[in-house]
């Protein structure tokens, strides 16, 4: 992994995202510009439609910029090819989503080794790092279960594990709690905290919701493609 | 392996659905075999027909008899190395339905011009020494369990005895082997002298005649100087290859390989339709999942080959078992109790079965496969 000199482990620079609907352009993002420094537990707010997940796919490598550049550890990834792209993801990037897609027909710990599948570990190498990331989130005993057998805070738990796994670079979670209880919520943010905390684990978490947020080092608002440190009204 | 085994864990996302379209295919397949067979036996006639072999029928119709003394008269003209006869008997073993070929002819002859017809020493010497004696192919004993020694009352219904009698004594002699896998064993065949001394009208007359050439590249010019030589006689004749003789009978009930072909080219289509739309919406409803697994790293490719896996497996399981399954019912023989007397499936069409459930497997799976691998991470994922 590779740090600059001030310590950002992500670089958006100048960023603009449009769209295409029918003849209509949307324009996302507008020339967008952040930093996040290694080890920070960031969460970007807004209103529905501001462009928060279309940011959080920039950085995880799912989508490119229109304009602009995206520049993770040092790497920038807008300039990678398709097939370089994935394989950086499987390195890097360990994604978390809000209703948790994680695959009925597999069992919470063959969901969680997905990722390994790209690696070169043997199998024991893969069970062992399953063991514990399926560990980390308290979900040991329920490795053999397929996700409808497990609670919503469960899945998501499980959709945790499978994001850090393979030991990403970045974490990036899309609205984590969106579907859960409050009880579940805490949860998990409690999970994802005690990840950034303890393990200095890099964290984007996109959020509507304010209590979510608190548990962040920062918070970033996103309104109408731009950033700002205070909530616009 | 590793990615095997997600493939594997797809089918019982929707078991019931997989278990149907791969019974459709395996239906499909099981058709395929008997089709393939039924064809195989109308055309193993033509296959099998000895390239340097003539048959020589009545101008008119095979119904037509011929005098027996035109054996001699075939024999001097120039290319003909042998000639015998056979007469068509057409009898009944019990009832109607024990319906198999006999024919009368001369034993020594006709075992000589088809060397393909396995016989021992001994059996060879019991039917030329037995008057009421008859050899059958193995497949006809093993139908109605004969064996050597025993006595077969078989009901003439064209050939009636002086007498008016209808039942023929036969005493089994012999039961012979094919050379080759495709070689007719349905077959009875027995003394024509008994035969004809018995028979109550037609004395002296056969049925055709079957003359083997020296030269098979000479046979069109023998077969022309055959019928010059009966031209303008009361019984003038039809000579041709035999491939084209047992050709001149399939066709009768019109163009089998054609109309065979066609039937099998509207079952693959419609199971092409069937599997095809099954792939299709199996990763229609799974694009949000596809979409994941491209987010944690999985490339276009990894996501084309997987479901191309996919559709060739479900192709594969439902193909390879009809196909077994097809091969194990058919092995069992004839179905139709005599109709089909060589019935089996050729080497040449297992090989096309494989090659056709191959073939299915990437034809429905390539359009889910690409739409699958070129699928845009994030707008699946906009669209959960």
């Amino acid at each position: 992994m590779s740090v600059n000199d001030n310590g950002t482990l992500v670089k958006v620079d100048a960023a603009t995202k449009y769209f295409k609907r029918g003849s209509e352009e949307i324009h996302v993002l507008e020339q967008l510009d952040m930093q996040v420094p290694e080890g920070e537990f960031l969460a970007l707010m807004g209103p529905s439609g501001s462009g928060k997940s279309t940011l959080l796919n920039l950085i995880g490598g799912l989508d490119r910029p229109t304009t602009g550049s995206v520049t993770v550890a040092g790497e920038r990834i807008d300039r990678l090819s398709r097939k370089k792209l994935a394989a950086w993801r499987a390195r890097h990037v360990g994604l978390v989503f809000q209703f948790y897609n994680l695959l009925p027909v597999l069992t919470a710990e063959r969901n969680v080794e997905l990722p390994l599948l790209l690696t070169h570990l043997s199998r024991a190498e893969r069970k062992t790092h399953v063991d514990a990331a399926l560990d980390a989130v308290g979900l040991s005993h329920r490795k053999t279960h397929y996700p409808k057998t497990l609670s919503g805070g469960e899945q998501q738990r499980v959709g945790i594990a499978r994001g850090i796994v393979s030991d990403p670079t970045l974490l990036l979670a899309d609205e984590p709690t969106g579907d859960l209880d409050r009880k579940s919520g805490d949860e998990v943010l409690d999970l994802l905290k005690a990840l950034n905390k303890d393990h200095n684990k890099t964290i984007i978490m996109v959020t509507h919701d304010p209590h979510a947020a608190l548990r962040s080092t920062r918070t970033l608002y996103l309104n109408e493609g731009k950033l700002s440190t205070e909530p616009t009204e | 392996m590793k990615f095997l085994k997600l493939v594997i864990s797809n089918f019982r996302r929707k078991i019931i659905r997989t278990v149907l379209t791969i019974l459709s295919i395996l239906v499909a397949f099981i058709l395929f075999a008997y089709l393939a067979a039924i064809r195989q036996s109308l055309s193993q006639g033509i296959d099998v027909a000895g390239a340097d072999r003539l048959v020589v029928r009545h101008k008119v119709s095979i119904i037509q008899m011929l005098p027996g003394s035109y054996e001699a008269d075939i024999e001097q003209i120039p290319g003909v190395a042998d000639a015998t006869f056979s007469n068509w008997f057409g009898g009944i073993y019990q009832e109607p339905k024990n319906f198999f070929p006999q024919f009368a002819v001369n034993p020594e002859e006709y075992l000589a011009m088809y060397p393909e017809f396995l016989l021992s020493d001994e059996e060879k010497e019991a039917w030329f020494s037995t008057r009421t004696g008859a050899v059958i192919g193995r497949n006809t004993a093993e139908r109605f369990g004969w064996e050597v020694g025993d006595k077969v009352p078989i009901q003439g219904t064209a050939w009636t005895r002086k007498g008016g009698q209808r039942t023929w004594d036969f005493d089994i002699v012999g039961i012979y082997d094919g050379a080759e896998q495709g070689t007719d064993t349905t077959q009875f065949l027995f003394q024509y002298a008994y035969f004809d001394e018995a028979r109550s009208f037609g004395r002296g007359l056969v049925g055709w005649y079957i003359v083997r050439v020296d030269d098979p590249d000479d046979a069109v010019r023998i077969a022309t100087a055959i019928d010059d030589t009966f031209a303008n006689s009361p019984a003038e004749t039809k000579a041709e290859t035999e491939g084209a003789f047992v050709q001149g009978f399939a066709d009768q009930i019109g163009n089998i390989g054609a109309i065979i072909q066609a039937i099998l080219v509207m079952v693959f289509f419609t199971i092409l339709l069937v599997a095809g739309n099954t792939m299709a919406q199996s990763v229609r409803e799974r694009t949000g999942e596809l979409a994941v697994l491209k987010a944690v790293g999985f490339t276009g490719s990894h996501v084309l080959v997987m479901v191309l896996l996919e559709a060739m497996a479900i192709a594969g399981v439902g193909g390879f078992l009809g196909l077994g399954v097809g091969w194990l019912m058919i092995s069992r023989g004839d179905p139709t109790g005599g109709l089909l007397p060589i019935f089996f499936l050729p080497t040449k069409d297992i090989i096309m079965g494989v090659i056709c459930v191959i073939a299915l497997g990437l034809v429905t799976g390539f359009l889910p496969a690409l739409q699958a691998g070129r699928l845009r991470i994030a707008d699946a994922l906009r669209e959960l």
